[in-house]
């Protein structure tokens, strides 16, 4: 039973950290390839604030997740006048800056990484911290800033000549997905009580990336749904017998070049799902 | 009175000028039309006009301020609106929303009101709404506020580039040819609007290869040719001008200018 | 052997001439390895605009092949460098029609997540195979150092310095004396007028998957070499590397993905000396600060957004 709640409380974390990339990436458009770095940064400066400050579990998080969306404007005003692959290949530089420098601080361990973290995350404070994240998230976007993020999505020229200042809000998105991410990872560092910086390297990074293009781009269910799919996936895979266990990487691998050439929009593919709850939102609030 | 003086301008891509020291004045309230042939510099201009590009020499004032060095969405604050020549809508949002993102620099919801839904960003909301709704029927897209935007046919997604500028409440109106690719009923409901816009007191610049509707709107026509401005002058002028019918009408298209 | 530098080269904070020269021409070696692999990177680029994140288990896997040759089929040194060019040959042809091909027409993330896919089955499908474990490479001639003057350069320094070379210079012919090399260079400009004027796109895109990917597999053989060791796990940081002296000289540019890989090599050998811990950081700073300086790249083409 303790494994079922572990993989559902992975689930729920590896789901922030999807929607919080869906934001960056999805809706704004701003493709990101160092989401982990985030993550990390939210993980390493929570347990900190534990482990030397001794600050409580929930202002550890949030103040790990501060410290994190700080980074996010750190390295997103430099970055993001970038475009295209370009950004992807610089948030993927930061990423592994970011890393080399965590292996070789004293004050997080370096290579060993932080140990003896309290076991403090369980599966009813990631899914309050989840559904905290999708609310929050969902009123953004359904305000005049996320309007503008997607509307940079869509035409960044047109966005600009409409009055968006659309650097600054590409980094405000930036700094909320950083924010969530950092939350993810602290609650991370409560869960499995150890942390090490190839924990937050460039393979989790497209990790994430691979929950949220395999729900589909632009929708935050389709991320959530993602998250939970490439979370079970290698667990389902170790379980059915030993002998694909061993090879479940391999079908990882396969599946994830399957999955793209059968469905390259996603499963929940676009806007399709949020433009309908919108549609019905319209619908209620009467024909104006 | 004069809204904006653009003085000099040139702007050169890479030893080439797309327009060649050009002076523009356009006057509070009158529709102005600048024409020229394929490649005569007029988007080039309106690039500039907007903060799309910043001109390597001259100045651009715009209530007796310069906004040479502005950004696009800076300009848009100060009350330049523009419409795209080819269209570039936000696809997936819905008419409606693109026409809620037009108030973008009227409002001032941050991410913090989005989140706790404050009173004052409730109200914020609503009026937006209002707004934007008003702005639709206005151009007679009302009934169509729930469509994605892609999906409008072409004549219909113009007008709503249109209602997106005109959601930004602008004081000077930039159209750049927006008849392009229109049928002829299309074009004369554009005139129209064109007109009910300038009766609403905004001032319009526009783009056109149109005749048609260039003679028929304009109280002003500004001609460009190769990056040089080469008439400036009511239609009649403009019309009888012999560099313009050398450099523009032509021969072919000459006949059809005089018709009208 | 000094070849591997961050453990000694640490303790020389005065580097007097002579080090600083050697120091030079590690980094040319390591950056002529990085250089090949950043030619796979741009010329697949170029064409489709796909990052193809497989490239370095190419590199890895013509490693792999090279020490097979070697070891178990005792061929020379120089032939199983062709044989592992040529298998990695094919399996760069593979790996486009199997799982870039089906993507063509999809949105601009779907390859970009099918390229990972392959990248992790391969390595993992290695690491089946073949176990954890480095494995050292048998080169069957003596590494001895030359040394020129007071200079020590080893044989071994010169052989990849010598084959990087021959590979670039038959690159660069290939590229702007042939017919193919023509067909290639118009695609990358502008695919579907080259389909107009009779290109045929399939076939130049397998063909620019093969040559690019001869050249990782050619890298893969030379680092193993060079560092006397292959494992499955080779492929992560030099393709990286590679990716980014691609982008530091300008995607999509050939003589730009050389120029990347020889800066890439330099910096990363100098800096080493300073802050040998830092050492992957470095070369990511200075993708950074290059692409904060012009972000199309060192050799990048601008291209001016139409209104």
């Amino acid at each position: 039973m303790n494994y079922y709640f572990q993989i559902l409380t992975v689930i729920m974390i590896n789901s922030i950290l999807a929607v919080s990339l869906n934001l960056v990436s999805g809706y704004t458009g701003q493709l990101s390839l160092g989401h982990a770095t985030f993550m990390g940064l939210g993980a390493y400066a929570a347990t900190l604030f534990t482990l030397k400050l001794h600050l409580p579990f929930l202002a550890s998080i949030i103040l790990g997740a501060t410290v994190a969306a700080f980074f996010g404007f750190v390295i997103g005003v430099p970055t993001l006048r970038l475009k295209g692959d370009y950004l992807a290949i610089a948030t993927l530089g930061f990423g592994e800056i970011m890393k080399n420098i965590l292996l070789n601080l004293q004050i997080t361990g370096g290579p060993m990484g932080l140990r003896g973290i309290p076991k403090v995350t369980n599966i009813y404070v990631a899914t309050a911290a989840l559904i905290l994240v999708i609310f929050s998230l969902n009123r953004i976007m359904n305000s005049r800033v996320g309007k503008s993020f997607i509307a940079i999505r869509e035409d960044e020229l047109a966005a600009e000549a409409m009055g968006i200042n659309t650097t600054r809000f590409k980094i405000l998105a930036f700094i909320i997905g950083a924010f969530y991410a950092g939350m993810a990872g602290g609650l991370y560092a409560f869960l499995f009580r150890y942390i090490n910086p190839k924990d937050f390297g460039f393979m989790k990074s497209i990790e994430i990336l691979c929950m949220v293009v395999l729900g589909g781009m632009g929708n935050t269910y389709g991320a959530v749904l993602g998250a939970f799919i490439i979370t079970v996936l290698p667990e389902l895979l170790r379980s059915v017998s030993p002998v694909i266990a061993q090879y479940r990487m391999v079908l990882y691998g396969l599946l994830l070049v399957i999955m793209m050439i059968v469905k390259p929009q996603g499963i929940i593919s676009g806007s399709s799902l949020s433009n309908r709850i919108k549609r019905k939102k319209l619908l209620e609030k009467g024909g104006q | 009175m004069e809204l904006l003086e653009g003085n000099n301008l040139t702007m050169v891509f890479g030893g080439l000028s797309a327009l060649n020291s050009v002076d523009i004045k356009i006057n509070k309230g009158e529709v102005l039309s600048v024409i020229g042939p394929n490649g005569a510099g007029k988007t080039t201009l309106f690039n500039l006009l907007t903060g799309v590009y910043s001109p390597t020499k001259g100045r651009i004032c715009f209530r007796k301020r310069e906004i040479k060095n502005l950004k696009p969405y800076e300009i848009t604050k100060m009350g330049i609106a523009r419409t795209f020549q080819n269209i570039r809508l936000f696809g997936e949002m819905s008419v409606l929303d693109n026409v809620i993102i037009g108030q973008h620099c009227r409002t001032r919801t941050g991410v913090f009101g989005a989140i706790f839904k404050t009173p004052a960003v409730r109200k914020e909301e609503s009026l937006v709404r209002e707004k934007a709704m008003d702005v639709l029927e206005f151009v007679g897209l009302d009934d169509v506020h729930e469509e994605r935007a892609k999906n409008l046919p072409y004549g219909k997604q113009r007008r709503l580039e249109m209602a997106r500028a005109l959601a930004t409440d602008p004081e000077l109106i930039l159209l750049d040819e927006p008849a392009a690719g229109m049928n002829p009923q299309e074009t004369n409901e554009l005139i129209e609007l064109i007109e009910k816009l300038n009766n609403m007191g905004k001032t319009v610049l526009l783009i056109e290869h149109d005749m048609k509707l260039v003679m028929g709107i304009s109280q002003r026509i500004m001609v460009l040719d190769y990056g040089k401005k080469i008439a400036d002058g009511t239609p009649e002028e403009v019309k009888n001008d012999e560099k313009v019918i050398k450099a523009y009408l032509g021969d072919g298209s000459h006949k059809e200018g005089r018709a009208c | 052997m000094d070849i591997i530098p961050s453990i000694d080269f640490a303790l020389w904070k005065g580097m007097d001439s002579k080090m600083f020269i050697e120091q030079i021409i590690n980094g040319l070696t390591l950056g002529s390895t990085y250089s090949l692999i950043a030619l796979g990177y741009t010329m697949v680029y170029g064409i489709l605009e796909l990052i193809n994140f497989a490239h370095s288990e190419i590199y890895m896997i013509g490693a792999f092949l090279g020490l097979v040759m070697v070891s178990v089929y005792k061929l020379p040194f120089i032939a199983a460098l062709l044989v592992s060019m040529a298998g990695s040959c094919l399996l760069g042809i593979t790996i486009e029609k199997a799982a870039y091909k089906p993507l063509r027409r999809a949105n601009r993330i779907a390859p970009l997540i099918s390229a990972i896919g392959v990248s992790i089955f391969l390595q993992n499908a290695v690491l089946m195979l073949a176990g954890p474990q480095a494995r050292p490479f048998p080169t069957g001639f003596n590494v001895t150092n030359l040394n020129l003057g007071s200079l020590r350069i080893s044989s071994l320094q010169l052989i990849i310095l010598l084959v990087s070379i021959v590979l670039m210079v038959g690159l660069h012919f290939l590229i702007q004396r042939t017919k193919l090399g023509q067909a290639m260079r118009a695609t990358a400009q502008d695919k579907e007028t080259a389909q107009l004027m009779g290109i045929k796109i399939d076939q130049v895109i397998s063909f620019t998957f093969a040559i690019g990917s001869a050249l990782g597999g050619a890298a893969g053989v030379l680092v193993g070499v060079y560092f006397d060791s292959v494992d499955p796990m080779m492929g992560f940081f030099p393709g990286l590397k590679g990716f980014v002296a691609a982008v530091l000289g300008g995607i999509g540019s050939i003589p730009g993905a050389m120029l990347g890989g020889l800066i890439l090599g330099l910096v990363e050998m100098l800096g080493a000396v300073y802050m040998s811990r830092y050492k992957d950081a470095i070369a990511f700073a200075v993708l950074i600060f290059i692409l904060l300086l012009k972000p199309t790249g060192l050799l990048g083409r601008k291209v001016q957004e139409k209104v």
